[in-house]
């Protein structure tokens, strides 16, 4: 079937299997590797990518239901020479080392922050409206959707945490 | 030219201590970290060959027996069983292609075919809906059930332990068991093969290249310089990958067959099923120790399981030979062949569990003496291997456990069951880290160009552990270069072949390739500046002797190369290598529902030098986050009828994930092992699990009184040790 996806701010025409998932659609037929499949069933979070700004996963996305919507991978927040600041902090504190979850640990925690910043709760909040601290607690909470194998949860809070506060200061 | 060293003997001067770049050890950026964090490292099934077809395994339905013929596969290009494709994955530095012909099963979920078809969603509709008949087999599949095999040479006594145990002041005799466990990492297996006449190359997620070409071209029946394998970046092995696996053997037959390349790559729920598990373990552990509690008898009765006719079995009591002292002491290493998936190396092989269990042990003897378990500990470390009366190579326990005691605050620890904070009881608990050290032959080449770059080239693979950064760090280091202006580049069997990536010799193995390389062109700058090498001060680019100082690019006239070979000698068996650490957990568990939450973390490590503190403490990071999975949560059931794995994915399978793993401390003890080549450098990959479950289990203990011998330590377990 004819479908168009709204990539990273650009317009991609495919012809694609019905059951083509976002994700193979990304991987196999725009070659963006940079979203990364892990276990194909929305276990892991590797595929984690943003749609209209919302984290989902995308191999539980067909691609057709993407049609019409703002898609954004890793490809789309940074490139090696100009890092979005999530992907800085990532690399300063090592919040990675195979890297293969790393992609989908980015996206999430950019629409994590997003949704903190909009006063999403999340199961350890102290209240239902916010505003929220961005403690260890929180933020590893909100994350826990992302596995990483290599366990580099300590670098990635540290990192995220790092991040929003430069975000934060930046804003104030 | 080739520096060669086998390490037979000690090495005193810290040569890298001696150098002036300052690199070394310092906490840099990982060099490919760039490409990771902005999706641009491409793993296994990441590269785009024009023509490429789409393969699926297909998978047995019977735990056993034979394939009698398979269906057709309308929409698929192709079906193919060919009889070199293999039934399970090769073992760690194989020579060999491991055993082949998939029309032989000999577990459910063995791969008997693989459907190729132009795009990714047909071939997998073919693969799940393909007719296959079989002739099933009875086996066995439960370890318990089978009369087990009882190796000669896995098996050790000195003394008499009955009798100790039975004249002990103090005696305990329990079991323990662990279920299978999987690696687990976040690449699925997978692999892009391409023939260019005889020759192919196969792109592939693999740990070792140097052995998996010899598997892989045995598997093949193709000469070695007919394969090339690539695997510049790899998704995390934990020794999922140390040998060839189905998906690429079956890419490389395809695409032979089509004519066109071929892509395979497992599903997770495959990974569950092909790559190796670790062994579920039966531990029978007996101490026995004098009033004082000096131990005098040791006992580790082990049961494993494995396919029959695979060599590999969990080496469940490797550090027990030397970890405590006693005079009698005994290990008894049973295997039952039976049905289950293949057993191999999962990360610390051995003492990730055996480690783990024999800490409790030592956690429920201390318990026993009324001895704080630190004490214990501390009364029993050998002065020599106690079994072979070898010297340690270096021996930091007793260190590890002081300073871990003073960092976590020990002596805050409360007695058993007398501290809570509302519904949670809150507990501290301990245990000593152990794992064996080892180095394997390992060669690298370095090119030191005009301009003042380096080209570190060897078939190593990084798999997470920092391979780029520290080979990069060592050569900055010793040609005297800012790390940004070395390249390396991994992965490629073109390169001089290496030691891979599995049981914690990468980073020694073919650090010190590097460093003999960069010791060679030392050598021949020291000749262009007619001084010994000993007297060259190399430094951002700048060779200095005495008052002599002058340029690289002066010196150097187009490229210097020069290749390090290191291969383990003498020190190997004349000491006992390992590497020692201590494990530190606070725990708060739930008085209704029995959950646990891990409060606290912190380990202390030794391991001879570090070559990067950032990249080593994310190795500690991740294995002590392995420990809390053994712990609490990891299980590979298997289905008592066919022996199949039952929690075969990432929802039933439960790795840690953030909400688990609270901020980890780790600490390093500054060392340099002598005995390990002139890095002084030692494994790291896996001493962060050994005995990491332990402390979470003995605190879980402390918290609240219950012991649970049979892993994970799941609510439900839990709660059915409480007291009403």
């Amino acid at each position: 079937m004819q479908i168009t996806l709204h990539l990273n701010g650009t317009s991609h025409p495919l012809d694609v299997d019905p059951r083509t998932t976002l994700l193979d659609a990304l991987r196999h037929h725009l070659g963006l590797t940079g979203t990364k499949k892990g276990c194909d069933h929305g276990q892991c979070g590797a595929c984690t990518v943003l749609m209209d700004g919302r984290r989902i996963n995308a191999c539980l996305t067909l691609a057709c239901m993407a049609e019409g919507h703002d898609i954004t991978t890793i490809e789309g927040l940074g490139t090696p020479g100009n890092l979005s600041p999530l992907q800085q902090q990532f690399l300063d504190h090592d919040g990675f080392q195979c890297g293969y979850c790393t992609p989908g640990q980015i996206c999430s925690a950019t629409g994590m922050l997003e949704e903190i910043a909009a006063g999403w709760p999340s199961h350890v909040s102290d209240s239902l409206d916010g505003p929220y601290d961005l403690t260890h607690a929180e933020i590893a909470e909100r994350m826990s959707g992302n596995l990483c194998r290599c366990a580099a949860y300590t670098n990635i809070v540290a990192a995220i945490r790092q991040a929003a506060q430069g975000t934060r200061e930046d804003a104030a | 030219m080739t520096r060669h060293l086998r390490v037979d003997g000690p090495t005193h001067d810290d040569r890298l201590d001696q150098m002036a770049q300052g690199v070394i050890g310092q906490p840099l950026n990982r060099l490919e970290g760039p490409l990771k964090v902005s999706g641009r490292a491409t793993y296994a099934a990441e590269a785009r060959p024009r023509d490429l077809a789409y393969g699926v395994l297909v998978q047995a339905a019977i735990p056993a027996g034979t394939v009698l013929d398979i269906g057709d596969a309308p929409g698929a290009l192709a079906v193919i069983q060919d009889k070199r494709m293999i039934r399970y994955a090769a073992q760690g530095l194989d020579q060999k292609g491991p055993t082949s012909g998939p029309d032989r099963v000999e577990y459910m979920g063995q791969s008997i075919a693989l459907v190729v078809a132009e795009t990714f969603e047909a071939a997998r509709h073919a693969a799940q809906t393909i007719a296959v008949r079989y002739k099933p087999e009875e086996v066995p599949v439960d370890p318990e059930s089978v009369t087990p095999e009882l190796p000669p040479k896995k098996q050790s006594a000195a003394g008499d332990v009955d009798k100790a145990m039975r004249e002990a002041a103090f005696a305990l005799d329990r079991v323990w068991r662990t279920p299978s466990q999987m690696a687990a990492a976040m690449e699925p297996h997978a692999a892009i093969a391409e023939w260019d006449g005889d020759h192919v190359t196969i792109r592939a997620a693999l740990q070792m290249l140097s052995s998996n070409r010899k598997q892989m071209a045995d598997a093949l029946g193709i000469r070695e310089s007919k394969l090339r394998l690539l695997s510049p970046y790899v998704g995390g092995g934990f020794g999922s990958k140390l040998g060839i696996n189905a998906e690429a053997v079956a890419a490389a037959i395809a695409a032979r067959e089509l004519g066109r390349p071929v892509m395979v790559a497992m599903t997770r729920q495959q990974v569950f099923d092909l790559a190796h598990r670790r062994s579920e373990t039966r531990q029978r552990i007996r101490l026995a120790c004098d009033a004082g509690g000096r131990l005098t008898g040791i006992g580790h009765d082990v049961l494993v399981s494995t396919l029959p006719g695979s060599e590999f079995t969990e080496p469940v009591a490797q550090a027990t030979p030397f970890t405590y002292q006693a005079a009698h002491r005994q290990v008894v290493h049973a295997v039952a062949r039976i049905h289950r998936g293949c057993a191999g190396s999962v990360r610390a092989p051995g003492e990730a569990v055996g480690v783990t269990v024999f800490e409790c042990a030592m956690d429920e003897l201390a318990d026993m003496a009324g001895i704080d378990p630190v004490d214990l500990r501390l009364k029993n470390i050998p002065d020599v291997e106690p079994t072979t009366g070898r010297p340690f190579s270096s021996h930091k326990l007793a260190e590890a456990l002081r300073e871990g005691a003073k960092r976590f605050g020990w002596s805050d620890r409360r007695p058993t069951g007398q501290r809570a904070e509302g519904e949670w009881f809150i507990g501290m608990g301990m245990a000593a880290a152990v794992r064996v050290n080892m180095l394997q032959e390992s060669r690298a080449r370095v090119t030191l160009v005009q301009d003042g770059h380096a080209i570190v080239e060897t078939d190593m693979t990084d798999i997470g552990t920092g391979t780029y950064t520290i080979l990069g760090q060592l050569a900055a280091e010793m040609l005297g270069l800012p790390p940004d202006r070395v390249e390396v580049r991994l992965g490629d069997t073109q390169f001089p072949p290496a030691s891979g990536s599995g049981g914690s010799f990468g980073a020694a193995s073919s650090g010190n390739s590097v460093f003999l390389a960069c010791e060679e062109i030392r050598g021949q700058i020291a000749k262009a500046m007619g001084c010994n090498e000993a007297d060259l001060t190399l430094q951002d680019g700048m060779a200095r002797a005495g008052n002599i100082v002058r340029s690289l690019s002066e010196l150097v006239n187009g490229t210097i190369t020069g290749e390090g070979h290191l291969q383990p000698g003498k020190t190997e068996k004349s000491h006992r290598q390992a590497t020692w650490g201590s494990h530190w957990a606070e725990v708060a568990v739930n008085r209704w529902t029995g959950e646990v939450r891990v409060r606290r973390m912190m380990g202390v490590f030794a391991c001879g030098r570090v070559l990067n503190e950032k990249t080593a403490r994310s190795q500690c990071l991740g294995g002590m986050s392995f420990g809390i999975g053994i712990a609490l949560t990891e299980a590979l059931e298997h289905d008592p009828r066919d022996g199949h794995a039952v929690s075969r994915d990432l929802a039933e399978y439960h790795i840690p994930t953030h909400a688990d793993v609270p901020a980890l401390e780790v600490h390093f003890l500054p060392e340099r092992d002598a005995y390990v080549g002139p890095l002084q450098a030692k494994g790291l990959g896996e001493l962060g699990i050994c005995g990491a479950g332990a402390a979470v289990l003995n605190a879980i203990h402390n918290a609240c009184g219950v012991r649970v011998r049979e892993l994970p330590a799941t609510p439900d377990k839990i709660i059915a040790g409480m007291d009403p």
